[in-house]
């Protein structure tokens, strides 16, 4: 006998991340998804975006690594809330694990929360965390070609960064054949360009952060 | 990568089908898989004999269907399959391709006794 089952095969992942997503809603907390490769800078990036924003809004972090504490490390030198997690092999962040990192964290005292995956272009896309958007950062030393080569990353985020842009000099990125990559796969992408490192190109970036906070609280 | 934990989510899907139907054994669970996933067949075989040894899943075979990719040229309409590299559309030769197929990640059914 034949039973129809039409199942998505992640549907408890989707069910999980749905009801983390409506705690965030009912905190009123933003939360983002920051997905990249290993080494293309999505702790510079949180870490600067910290430094610029902290007077005004307060930001907690949920590190993903699959060992150690380096990261969290870093975040919390800079006197904000943090969760690692660790997933112990695993290659991507599920909802699980975000939901117990929630249950760690004073949800009345954030207004924005990063959470960062593990270093990977390829798992983090299929699995969605509660997250209200999801970010991918490319370096440009990863190459111009990664939106084909990963497509689901790009087409499943909400924003791009491109991070490391000081080394474009030294190096063969074609920004506008990148950007043409991305915007044909997904077009209604925000693209941002900046060096986490020099801090160039950040405004842009923090404005929109802001933009989407203010949204979410409207 | 995470096939373990995939196939402990098809495993537990079909377990909990297969008991609705109050089936006494699953023989077999249809699987569509589009080729975006990154899913690999043979992983997700071998890790279901092993976690479905102490089920009524026993000796089940995973039939998997694969959906390639397909994508829509938004300028103009025309459907195609990407080759490699390119994605930009065979007719018009613009770049702006919305996937229409491949992303397909479900049990279509399970067969039982």
């Amino acid at each position: 006998m034949k039973v129809k089952v039409l199942q998505n095969i992640l549907d408890a992942n989707t069910q999980m991340a749905q009801k983390n997503q409506r705690l965030l809603d009912n905190h009123r907390i933003l939360a983002l998804n920051i997905m990249a490769s290993p080494g293309a800078g999505k702790t510079s990036l949180i870490l600067k975006t910290i430094a610029r924003l902290k007077d005004k809004t307060r930001i907690a972090v949920i590190e993903g690594d699959i060992a150690s504490t380096i990261d969290a490390d870093r975040i919390s030198d800079q006197g904000v809330a943090v969760v690692q997690i660790n997933t112990g092999g695993g290659c991507h962040l599920d909802a699980n694990m975000v939901e117990n990192a929630l249950n760690n964290l004073k949800l009345n005292e954030i207004d924005l929360l990063f959470i960062e995956n593990v270093g990977n272009l390829v798992c983090p896309a299929a699995f969605r965390l509660g997250e209200h958007k999801r970010v991918v950062l490319l370096s440009v030393p990863e190459g111009d070609d990664k939106p084909i080569k990963y497509p689901m990353m790009f087409t499943e985020s909400e924003a791009v960064v491109i991070n490391k842009t000081d080394l474009m000099p030294l190096l063969d990125f074609d920004l506008d054949a990148f950007k043409r990559k991305v915007i044909g796969l997904n077009p209604d992408v925000e693209i941002f360009q900046l060096s986490a490192k020099t801090g160039q190109g950040l405004d842009p970036w923090l404005s929109w952060l802001e933009a989407e906070l203010k949204s979410l609280r409207a | 990568m995470h096939e373990l934990g995939v196939t402990q989510e098809v495993l537990d899907i079909a377990l909990n089908k297969a008991r609705e139907a109050q089936a006494s054994r699953i023989t077999k669970i249809n699987l569509v898989i589009g080729e975006m996933s990154g899913i690999v067949d043979d992983s997700v075989q071998f890790y279901f004999d092993f976690l479905s040894q102490d089920s009524i899943a026993r000796d089940a075979r995973l039939s998997f269907r694969r959906v390639p990719m397909q994508v829509r040229c938004r300028r103009c309409g025309f459907s195609f399959s990407p080759e490699k590299l390119d994605w930009s559309c065979p007719k018009c030769k613009e770049w702006d391709a919305e996937v229409t197929a491949g992303k397909e990640f479900y049990i279509d059914s399970i067969e039982v006794d």
